[in-house]
């Protein structure tokens, strides 16, 4: 048994192991899978010094509570996230964006993500999970990736293989921002909608609906209205695809989704976007706007731009 | 052989294959998806061929639409680049603990199940595509007759192993899932294995299927 560890006290709605997701797979039905907030995981690797695809914890909603057992070693946590660290004698407020240090017996309490969904804990070192296809993603549905493809469970372990050398303590100033609007190229089945199915895309509100996960973002409004055909020859899908089913609500496939669909899709979230739209909670309002594929480029380059700035400021 | 490329998004091409669903445009998806799987072309994240549509995703980091397309139509596809047809035989077992919608077949065809079931054994499938989830594969053709929608109402599970009619297509379910094609037995054979590092999958795209009919006692031998 491992000598560094962490024993789960409490799991968390959908705590699961992560990395960037596993390439290449889509032809035989096996989805990329990896973290929901791209942005947010580098971020939190390299606050406590591991290379920048090192497995995390990811946890929506309420997250894990885990007791640590070892030597000393770092965590960070990034998102919007409420937490608490108890130690022996006193217990800290956790702040996101910043390294702590825990050591034997100490506890961290991840409360809960705050307006968001998605959150990230880090820990500094090499973790002992299993990689499947080349990633440790956690595939709930198919049983895919570390942790036999589980939820982290009540009472299990993680262990720690080997600790990172380096314990400094670094931190960033990054505040988490919401999107109403999300951008949208047109999709391939854009014509299958009236005009008046479009004007309602574009210009009503639409609510993120409960039913929504690692798979898929349901939403609800208006219906928007096809006058071609509810059903397409099924076909492959990626991340952002915004489909419509009979019903007329959209659906956005997310990281976990099924690699071929049948529906009409009506846009694509452009890549810029994705890692604001995994955030938006239920009940959030939201707007779709239309950009080409030259803008969206550009503000792809400057997301990616942002995102490596933030990290070359830890 | 692409009738047209356009972008899915910011990060993915649409190659349009042609509107027929058939084997000889889908065994040009498959030439291409065959292909480009080949040449390892730096960015190309996932390729997902289906019956007339090759979806290559990319990462936007290190490619661009405008630049992937160039590289794809400039393609050299070599007609040579013969499928490799693999024939595997599936074990089915039709009890009725198996057949969930052998009677709603019955009923919306107006066909008796002996003239469903000798159509089904008798009929060697051709591999469309695999997905949706894991292994799962897409196997055409079923007789125009013999064609029937998904139920109106999906199962929240469709056990693993089973076999499901919709359409000119039967697929198997690779593990327990949600699903709403008419099941019409069980396999008791593993379709999709995610021990497997490489190949996982029994049937991939362009392979032969003939399915083979199994009693109860088979089945249950079968794993033993």
């Amino acid at each position: 048994m491992s000598k560094n560890y962490f024993e789960v006290l409490r799991a968390g709605i959908n705590t699961t192991f992560q990395d960037l997701g596993r390439k290449n797979l889509y032809h035989i039905g096996i989805p990329f899978s990896g973290v929901m907030d791209n942005r947010n995981f580098l971020i939190a690797n390299k606050l406590v010094g591991n290379k920048f695809n090192s497995p995390v914890i990811e946890f929506a909603y309420q997250g894990p509570y885990l007791k640590y057992f070892g030597n000393k070693i770092n965590i960070s946590i990034t998102g919007d996230v409420n937490f608490i660290i108890k130690k022996k004698k006193d217990v800290i407020d956790g702040i996101c964006y910043k390294s702590f240090s825990l050591e034997d017996g100490d506890e961290i309490d991840i409360t809960s993500t705050n307006k968001s969904v998605y959150g990230y804990l880090a820990i500094s070192g090499e973790l002992d999970i299993k990689y499947q296809w080349s990633s440790c993603s956690t595939n709930t549905k198919a049983n895919i990736g570390a942790n036999d493809g589980k939820k982290l469970e009540l009472n299990q372990k993680i262990n720690i293989f080997k600790i990172n050398e380096n314990l400094n303590h670094k931190s960033l100033k990054y505040i988490n921002t919401k999107i109403e609007n999300i951008r949208i190229l047109k999709g391939t089945n854009f014509d299958y909608f009236s005009e008046k199915g479009k004007d309602t895309f574009f210009e009503k509100e639409f609510t993120v609906s409960k039913l929504s996960d690692r798979m898929g973002m349901r939403l609800e409004g208006p219906k928007i209205e096809n006058i071609v055909d509810t059903n397409i020859k099924s076909e492959g899908l990626i991340k952002g695809v915004i489909q419509v089913p009979a019903d007329g609500n959209p659906i956005i496939m997310l990281s976990d989704h099924g690699t071929i669909g049948g529906y009409p899709k009506i846009g694509v979230v452009i890549s810029a976007d994705y890692d604001k739209l995994v955030q938006l909670t239920p009940g959030s309002k939201v707007k779709f706007k239309e950009v080409d594929l030259s803008s969206a480029e550009t503000l792809f380059k400057l997301y990616d731009l942002e995102t490596q700035n933030l990290i070359s400021q830890i | 052989m692409i009738k047209n490329i356009s972008n899915l998004g910011d990060a993915a091409l649409y190659c349009d294959f042609g509107k027929d669903v058939n084997k000889d445009t889908n065994t040009k998806v498959i030439r291409y998806f065959k292909s480009i799987q080949k040449k390892n072309i730096l960015g190309v994240n996932n390729l997902t061929p289906s019956y007339n549509k090759l979806i290559v995703s990319f990462d936007l980091k290190i490619t661009s639409f405008k630049n992937l397309k160039k590289e794809i139509e400039n393609l050299d596809i070599v007609n040579s680049e013969t499928i490799t047809n693999k024939k595997i035989e599936i074990p089915v077992c039709c009890d009725e603990d198996f057949s969930l919608d052998i009677k709603r077949l019955e009923e919306k065809l107006n066909v008796n199940r002996e003239k469903i079931y000798e159509n089904f054994f008798d009929k060697e499938f051709f591999c469309y595509m695999t997905g949706f989830i894991a292994g799962m594969p897409f196997l055409g053709d079923i007789d125009k007759n013999l064609r029937a929608k998904r139920l109106e109402t999906p199962r929240v599970k469709v056990p693993k192993g089973s076999v499901g009619l919709t359409e000119q297509f039967a697929n198997i379910y690779t593990f327990e899932s949600p699903g709403g094609w008419n099941i019409i037995g069980n396999t008791p054979i593993d379709i999709f294995d995610s021990s497997k590092e490489t190949n996982p999958n029994l049937i991939n795209p362009g392979d032969l299927v003939i399915f083979k009919e199994i009693n109860k006692d088979q089945f249950l031998k079968h794993n033993e």
